[in-house]
Protein backbone atom coordinates (compact mmCIF):
# COMPACT_ATOMS: atom_id res chain seq x y z
CA UNK A 1 0.00 0.00 0.00
CA UNK A 2 1.77 3.11 -1.35
CA UNK A 3 2.20 5.94 2.24
CA UNK A 4 -1.21 8.14 2.51
CA UNK A 5 0.47 12.19 2.72
CA UNK A 6 -1.38 14.83 4.43
CA UNK A 7 -0.28 18.95 3.52
CA UNK A 8 -1.55 21.08 6.47
CA UNK A 9 -1.36 24.98 5.65
CA UNK A 10 -0.96 26.75 9.25
CA UNK A 11 -2.05 30.51 9.24
CA UNK A 12 -3.04 31.49 12.44
CA UNK A 13 -0.98 32.33 15.16
CA UNK A 14 -2.61 32.54 18.38
CA UNK A 15 -2.08 29.48 21.44
CA UNK A 16 -6.02 27.91 20.60
CA UNK A 17 -5.28 27.72 16.65
CA UNK A 18 -1.65 26.23 17.66
CA UNK A 19 -3.13 22.91 18.37
CA UNK A 20 -5.26 22.05 15.50
CA UNK A 21 -1.84 21.92 13.16
CA UNK A 22 0.06 19.93 15.28
CA UNK A 23 -2.87 17.48 16.71
CA UNK A 24 -3.11 16.72 13.26
CA UNK A 25 0.19 16.33 11.82
CA UNK A 26 1.88 14.21 14.91
CA UNK A 27 -1.61 11.68 15.18
CA UNK A 28 -1.24 11.14 10.85
CA UNK A 29 2.50 10.88 11.55
CA UNK A 30 1.44 7.77 14.40
CA UNK A 31 -0.97 6.41 11.60
CA UNK A 32 2.02 5.90 9.15
CA UNK A 33 1.37 9.23 7.09
CA UNK A 34 3.61 11.25 5.15
CA UNK A 35 2.96 15.10 6.85
CA UNK A 36 4.00 18.42 5.62
CA UNK A 37 3.36 21.83 7.06
CA UNK A 38 3.12 24.82 5.62
CA UNK A 39 3.76 27.93 7.53
CA UNK A 40 2.51 30.98 6.51
CA UNK A 41 1.38 34.34 7.64
CA UNK A 42 0.93 34.49 11.41
CA UNK A 43 1.58 30.74 11.26
CA UNK A 44 5.01 31.62 11.37
CA UNK A 45 4.92 32.14 15.39
CA UNK A 46 4.10 28.46 15.86
CA UNK A 47 7.50 27.58 14.73
CA UNK A 48 9.43 30.53 16.45
CA UNK A 49 12.29 29.08 18.89
CA UNK A 50 9.83 30.82 21.48
CA UNK A 51 6.63 29.89 22.09
CA UNK A 52 5.61 30.77 25.37
CA UNK A 53 4.51 34.43 23.66
CA UNK A 54 1.24 32.63 21.69
CA UNK A 55 -2.42 33.89 23.46
CA UNK A 56 -5.35 33.15 23.10
CA UNK A 57 -7.95 36.02 22.69
CA UNK A 58 -11.50 35.80 24.17
CA UNK A 59 -12.15 39.50 22.64
CA UNK A 60 -14.79 38.58 19.38
CA UNK A 61 -14.96 35.11 20.04
CA UNK A 62 -18.25 34.13 21.29
CA UNK A 63 -17.24 30.34 20.70
CA UNK A 64 -15.38 30.36 23.49
CA UNK A 65 -16.36 29.32 27.27
CA UNK A 66 -14.62 31.29 29.84
CA UNK A 67 -14.23 29.35 32.79
CA UNK A 68 -12.00 29.19 35.85
CA UNK A 69 -9.86 26.29 36.32
CA UNK A 70 -9.59 26.14 39.67
CA UNK A 71 -12.10 26.30 42.98
CA UNK A 72 -15.08 24.09 43.78
CA UNK A 73 -17.00 22.21 40.78
CA UNK A 74 -19.33 24.52 40.79
CA UNK A 75 -17.42 27.58 40.84
CA UNK A 76 -15.35 26.07 37.56
CA UNK A 77 -19.30 25.33 35.59
CA UNK A 78 -19.64 29.47 35.48
CA UNK A 79 -19.50 30.73 32.33
CA UNK A 80 -17.96 34.18 32.58
CA UNK A 81 -19.78 36.15 29.89
CA UNK A 82 -17.87 39.34 30.01
CA UNK A 83 -19.22 41.86 26.98
CA UNK A 84 -16.47 42.90 24.24
CA UNK A 85 -16.39 46.31 25.11
CA UNK A 86 -15.63 45.48 28.74
CA UNK A 87 -12.73 42.72 27.62
CA UNK A 88 -11.79 45.67 25.09
CA UNK A 89 -10.87 48.10 28.17
CA UNK A 90 -9.51 45.62 30.59
CA UNK A 91 -5.74 46.08 30.50
CA UNK A 92 -3.71 42.99 30.42
CA UNK A 93 -7.47 40.72 29.58
CA UNK A 94 -5.69 38.55 26.82
CA UNK A 95 -2.88 37.80 29.01
CA UNK A 96 -5.59 36.44 32.10
CA UNK A 97 -7.28 34.50 29.85
CA UNK A 98 -3.98 33.35 28.33
CA UNK A 99 -2.43 32.49 31.38
CA UNK A 100 -6.45 30.39 32.64
CA UNK A 101 -6.12 29.02 29.27
CA UNK A 102 -2.58 27.28 30.39
CA UNK A 103 -3.57 26.08 33.62
CA UNK A 104 -7.15 24.59 32.27
CA UNK A 105 -4.48 22.58 29.19
CA UNK A 106 -2.63 21.60 32.34
CA UNK A 107 -5.15 20.27 34.58
CA UNK A 108 -6.61 18.51 31.24
CA UNK A 109 -3.69 16.59 30.77
CA UNK A 110 -3.18 17.90 27.02
CA UNK A 111 0.12 18.78 25.76
CA UNK A 112 1.95 21.81 25.69
CA UNK A 113 2.60 23.42 22.02
CA UNK A 114 6.21 22.65 22.10
CA UNK A 115 5.95 19.15 23.08
CA UNK A 116 3.32 18.71 20.43
CA UNK A 117 5.81 20.26 18.20
CA UNK A 118 9.11 18.22 18.69
CA UNK A 119 6.39 15.28 19.03
CA UNK A 120 5.78 16.23 15.48
CA UNK A 121 9.36 16.47 14.13
CA UNK A 122 10.71 12.88 16.18
CA UNK A 123 7.95 11.71 13.73
CA UNK A 124 9.80 13.76 10.84
CA UNK A 125 6.92 15.95 9.87
CA UNK A 126 8.56 18.26 7.73
CA UNK A 127 8.05 21.68 8.34
CA UNK A 128 7.87 24.62 5.90
CA UNK A 129 8.03 28.20 6.34
CA UNK A 130 6.70 30.80 3.67
CA UNK A 131 9.94 32.93 2.90
CA UNK A 132 7.87 35.83 1.62
CA UNK A 133 6.08 36.43 5.18
CA UNK A 134 9.43 35.59 7.07
CA UNK A 135 10.83 38.81 5.31
CA UNK A 136 7.63 40.28 4.95
CA UNK A 137 6.97 40.55 8.95
CA UNK A 138 10.58 41.11 9.25
CA UNK A 139 11.83 38.04 10.79
CA UNK A 140 14.80 36.28 10.97
CA UNK A 141 16.23 32.94 10.32
CA UNK A 142 17.07 32.26 13.36
CA UNK A 143 13.90 32.97 14.90
CA UNK A 144 13.03 29.57 14.21
CA UNK A 145 13.62 26.30 15.79
CA UNK A 146 15.81 23.90 13.86
CA UNK A 147 14.37 21.86 10.78
CA UNK A 148 12.48 24.21 8.79
CA UNK A 149 13.19 24.52 4.76
CA UNK A 150 12.47 28.37 3.63
CA UNK A 151 10.44 28.02 0.37
CA UNK A 152 7.52 29.45 -1.52
CA UNK A 153 4.37 28.37 -2.35
CA UNK A 154 5.24 26.26 -5.76
CA UNK A 155 7.36 24.34 -2.76
CA UNK A 156 4.38 23.52 -1.05
CA UNK A 157 2.44 22.30 -4.46
CA UNK A 158 4.89 19.58 -5.44
CA UNK A 159 3.97 17.58 -2.08
CA UNK A 160 0.33 18.82 -1.72
CA UNK A 161 -0.37 17.91 -5.06
CA UNK A 162 -0.12 14.59 -4.64
CA UNK A 163 -1.27 14.68 -1.40
CA UNK A 164 -4.49 12.90 0.25
CA UNK A 165 -5.68 15.46 2.57
CA UNK A 166 -4.99 18.89 2.38
CA UNK A 167 -6.09 21.38 5.08
CA UNK A 168 -5.96 24.72 5.60
CA UNK A 169 -6.00 25.80 9.27
CA UNK B 1 -3.88 -11.53 29.75
CA UNK B 2 -0.09 -11.76 28.99
CA UNK B 3 1.61 -9.20 28.01
CA UNK B 4 5.59 -7.83 26.57
CA UNK B 5 5.41 -4.51 28.10
CA UNK B 6 3.29 -1.80 29.99
CA UNK B 7 2.22 1.81 28.98
CA UNK B 8 0.90 4.10 31.25
CA UNK B 9 -1.40 6.55 29.19
CA UNK B 10 -3.67 7.41 32.47
CA UNK B 11 -4.00 11.14 32.66
CA UNK B 12 -3.01 12.04 29.04
CA UNK B 13 -5.47 13.14 26.72
CA UNK B 14 -6.34 13.62 22.50
CA UNK B 15 -3.38 12.73 21.04
CA UNK B 16 -0.80 11.77 23.56
CA UNK B 17 -2.35 8.08 24.17
CA UNK B 18 -1.70 7.08 20.27
CA UNK B 19 1.61 9.22 20.14
CA UNK B 20 3.03 7.04 23.11
CA UNK B 21 1.22 4.05 21.80
CA UNK B 22 2.89 4.04 18.27
CA UNK B 23 6.23 5.12 20.15
CA UNK B 24 6.08 2.33 22.52
CA UNK B 25 5.10 -0.53 19.53
CA UNK B 26 8.22 1.03 17.78
CA UNK B 27 10.69 -0.61 20.66
CA UNK B 28 9.08 -4.08 20.61
CA UNK B 29 9.54 -7.42 18.18
CA UNK B 30 6.58 -8.22 16.08
CA UNK B 31 4.00 -10.47 17.99
CA UNK B 32 4.70 -9.04 21.20
CA UNK B 33 1.54 -7.51 22.97
CA UNK B 34 1.51 -4.04 24.79
CA UNK B 35 -0.60 -3.26 27.55
CA UNK B 36 -2.00 0.02 27.68
CA UNK B 37 -3.71 1.90 30.40
CA UNK B 38 -5.61 5.25 30.01
CA UNK B 39 -8.29 7.75 31.10
CA UNK B 40 -9.60 9.38 28.02
CA UNK B 41 -12.49 7.95 26.87
CA UNK B 42 -11.78 9.12 23.33
CA UNK B 43 -9.54 6.54 23.59
CA UNK B 44 -11.68 3.76 22.86
CA UNK B 45 -12.58 4.41 19.14
CA UNK B 46 -9.10 5.73 18.28
CA UNK B 47 -7.23 2.85 19.52
CA UNK B 48 -9.51 0.73 17.27
CA UNK B 49 -8.72 2.92 14.76
CA UNK B 50 -5.47 3.18 15.32
CA UNK B 51 -5.18 -0.41 14.89
CA UNK B 52 -7.09 -0.76 11.73
CA UNK B 53 -5.34 1.88 10.26
CA UNK B 54 -1.93 0.87 11.24
CA UNK B 55 -2.40 -3.19 10.82
CA UNK B 56 -1.46 -3.61 14.30
CA UNK B 57 -3.73 -5.92 16.21
CA UNK B 58 -6.23 -5.03 19.08
CA UNK B 59 -6.79 -8.12 20.43
CA UNK B 60 -8.60 -6.94 23.54
CA UNK B 61 -9.91 -4.03 25.44
CA UNK B 62 -11.76 -3.21 28.92
CA UNK B 63 -13.47 -0.57 31.22
CA UNK B 64 -13.48 -0.32 34.52
CA UNK B 65 -14.68 2.85 36.62
CA UNK B 66 -13.29 5.58 34.22
CA UNK B 67 -9.92 3.35 33.60
CA UNK B 68 -9.27 1.64 29.91
CA UNK B 69 -7.22 -1.13 29.44
CA UNK B 70 -5.89 -2.04 25.94
CA UNK B 71 -3.69 -5.15 24.60
CA UNK B 72 -1.83 -3.95 21.32
CA UNK B 73 -0.12 -6.64 19.58
CA UNK B 74 2.37 -5.60 16.96
CA UNK B 75 2.24 -6.23 13.72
Amino acid sequence: METKKLAIIATKGTLDWAYPPFILASTAAALGYDVQIFFTFYGLQLVRKDVSGLKVSPLGNPGMPMKMPFGPKWFKGINWNIPNAVQSIIPGYENVATSLMKMTIANNGVATIPELRSLCQEADVKFLACQMTVELFGFDHADFIDGVDYVGAASFFEFAGESDICLFI
Amino acid sequence: MEFNKELDARGLNCPLPILRTKKALAEMASGEILKVLATDPGSVKDMQAFAKQTGNDLVNSAEAGGEYTFFMKKK
